[in-house]
């Protein structure tokens, strides 16, 4: 046997080792976590998986999970999807189907949680996703029908849309608008299409609609194209990496408009990235760290305890949707997907972080409200609430 | 007026910059015949390399000295990749290298990956002003961009054209079997030329993290396939075909927005580069290779 056939041989039979005998598990409620820890919005990723070990750890600090009369602990399986639609549905796949989760939390971003969302559908596991607006992510591909087995802990982009619409028609008295919006990427593009529809029903004009496409830098033909046409304001739904890119350039062309953006602005690493140019810029979001409520100061305190800064709304969000998984596994009184997502749906009132939901009859929608947020002196203040 | 004149100025900074990355691309194809598919990564770590530069220097370095230091340190990371994973399969397959080059750009990209995996914002290097003329606004930085850009540029083609180097580049190129006959060794001229093609997707990087201050792993991915694509288009190997290249991307991709719906930029950008293939298929300035019997 030559030496490179022998090392082929002793790892060969190392992997085998290693798939095959994993130790005996001890039972817990095992949850899966699948969440954008690399790719082009880790922050989003990091938010998620430091509130969801929060909770976990707070509720294993309690004694664990009320299972029908025993405590189990709860145990976390997390899966990065790299904020890729691919990769989130092979981490779904696993998740489910060899890590045997109970429920998933996640996927945040709408690209991955619409095909995860297709997948925890057909293998009837509970999933919640935290972050994603988009409304496409709890109704069929199929036919459009709500499906049973998805949930969010997040309002829909309809609603954003609408609100910011209304926002900027009554309190900044904007006639007219320009959207530039990443084609490629699911969430912003319903969002740019749905504000288009609002802001023209309530009255306004939209001048120009751009797009980009996922990685582009330059957006300078694009703005050179929204400064002929001379808006009042420009909606830009994208992520928090693009931002300051398309605002710092739409400056340099010496645009003035103020800049109005949705959820996905949300994360305070836009302000580090941005700066001076998103000064005076409004956005909606989940919920503010100014208005919180009394569960709200509470997680805010042990979060900037445990991680050293303020929770964004991913982080809120997180904490949410894995609230209301353990509430729904108590009071499903058993380790039993159908059995979970049912106590789900008819949570009466959840008094979460990011204020009081429920879920819609027979949707994985929730009812709740919006706020809209101001960047000011480089931090997020609160402007207004927006109520469904 | 005043539009046309602006995005006139936005396409020729795209320009630029297609150019100033696709010149790596053609001159190892030039050299090889070989696609150094690790180039988009190495460019993106020309950025990266500005950023640890300017955070961890005890003095403020000044423009030049960072372009210079950068350019040389990723110059140096071109020839060492050479040497260690290309040179040992030069008589291999092409496909072999052109994975292994796959392989050492996803090697790169995922170690700053692991590293940074969060974007990050680029430090100012230079005070930068704005103008505005008859309506047209530029930027110092974008006639910084410009004017390096142009540099380098003219010094390479005066390095490859004028020089005792540049004849013996263009010889190893022309026939690298004979080559080595006449007493020039082809393994200093190889790793001299990924000493300055690399070292050119550096600067390039840098110039790119210095106009799009937002930085990250996968930005070499998207624009190295752009400056590949402008390089094929130019006549890949062609030195001038890579700069006219990458002019004509940009300014399709610029005007293609200008007028039409920006959602069809690629499309038409991409189609008409089709079509020029189609006419020109070893690219506008390339020849068809001399087939030795």
């Amino acid at each position: 046997m030559t030496m490179k056939s022998l090392v082929f041989w002793v790892m060969s039979c190392g992997a085998l080792a290693l798939v095959g005998c994993g130790p005996k598990e001890a039972p817990s409620v095992k949850v899966g976590l699948n969440v954008e820890l690399t790719g082009d919005i880790p922050a989003v990723g990091a938010s998620a998986r430091n509130a969801a070990e929060l909770l976990a750890a707070q509720v294993n600090a309690a004694g664990g999970v009320n299972v029908g009369g025993g405590k189990l602990p709860l145990r976390l399986v997390i899966g990065d999807n790299a904020n890729k639609a691919e990769q989130a549905a092979a981490v779904t796949q696993r998740l489910i189907a060899q890590d045997n989760v109970v429920a998933m939390i996640g996927p945040d971003a709408s690209a991955c949680a619409i095909p995860a969302s297709e997948i925890a559908e057909s293998l009837k596991c509970p999933m919640i996703s935290p972050w994603s607006t988009n409304p496409k992510t709890t109704l069929s591909a199929a036919d459009g029908s709500p499906k049973d087995y998805v949930f969010r802990a997040c309002f829909t982009d309809t609603f954003q849309a609408g609100v910011l619409a209304k926002f900027v028609r009554n309190n900044l008295n904007a006639q007219t608008a320009a959207v530039l919006y990443d084609v490629a990427s699911e969430a912003p593009n319903g969002q740019a299409v749905l504000f288009r529809e609002t802001f023209e029903k309530a009255g306004g004009k939209i001048v120009a609609f751009e797009t980009f496409t996922t990685g582009d830098r330059g957006f300078s033909a694009q703005l050179t194209k929204i400064k002929a046409a001379n808006p009042d304001v420009i909606f830009l739904p994208m992520y928090y990496t693009d931002v300051p890119l398309v605002a710092q350039q739409a400056r340099r062309l010496g645009i003035t408009a103020p800049l109005i953006g949705s959820d996905a602005w949300s994360s305070p690493e836009i302000i580090k990235l941005g700066g001076e140019e998103l000064e005076g810029s409004y956005f909606c979001n989940h919920y503010s760290t100014q208005i919180a409520t009394q569960e709200a100061k509470k997680f805010m305190e042990d979060y900037r305890a445990k991680y050293g800064q303020d929770p964004d709304d991913v982080a809120a969000l997180t904490y949410d949707a894995l609230g209301l998984l353990v509430e729904a596994i108590q009071s499903a009184g058993r380790l039993d997907r159908t059995a979970v997502r049912d106590a789900l749906a008819n949570i009466p009132q959840f008094e979460g972080v990011t204020g009081a939901m429920r879920f819609q009859p027979g949707s994985g929608d929730p009812i709740k409200s919006a706020v809209i947020l101001q960047i000011k002196d480089g931090k997020f203040q609160w402007v207004a609430n927006a109520t469904p | 007026m005043a539009y046309f004149a602006q995005q006139s100025v936005n396409a020729i900074s795209l320009g630029f910059l297609y150019a100033l990355i696709g010149l790596g691309y053609t001159m190892v194809y030039g050299v090889l015949t070989m696609i150094n598919f690790a180039h988009g990564d190495l460019f993106m770590l020309g950025a990266f390399v500005c950023l640890l530069l300017v955070t961890f220097s005890p003095v403020a370095l000044p423009f030049p000295v960072l372009l210079v230091l950068v350019m040389a340190i990723i110059g140096g990371l071109g020839v060492l990749i050479e040497r260690l994973a290309y040179r040992p399969l030069r008589q291999a397959p092409r496909v072999s290298a052109v994975i292994t080059a796959l392989g050492c750009g996803l090697v790169i990209s995922n170690v700053t990956l692991s590293i940074s995996p969060y974007s990050r914002a680029m430090p100012e290097v230079f005070d930068d002003r704005y103008f505005n003329v008859l309506g047209v606004g530029v930027s110092l930085l974008q006639l910084l961009i410009i004017g390096v850009s142009l540099a380098l540029m003219v010094g390479l083609d005066v390095l490859i054209y004028r020089t005792r180097f540049g004849m013996a580049l263009r010889a190893v190129a022309f026939d690298a079997k004979t080559v080595p006959l006449m007493g020039i060794s082809v393994n200093r001229i190889i790793s001299l030329t990924f000493l300055i093609g690399t070292g050119l997707g550096g600067a390039a990087g840098m110039l790119y993290g210095m106009a799009f201050p937002v930085i990250s792993a996968s930005m070499g991915v998207l624009v190295g396939w752009k400056a590949f694509i402008a390089a094929v288009i130019g006549g890949i190997g062609n030195i001038r075909g890579a700069v006219l290249g990458g002019f004509i991307l940009g300014t399709v991709e610029i005007f293609s927005v200008a007028m039409l719906p920006s959602t069809y930029r690629d499309l038409i950008s991409y189609s008409l580069l089709l079509v020029i293939l189609i006419f020109k298929p070893y690219g506008i300035l390339g020849r068809a290779p001399n087939v030795k019997v």
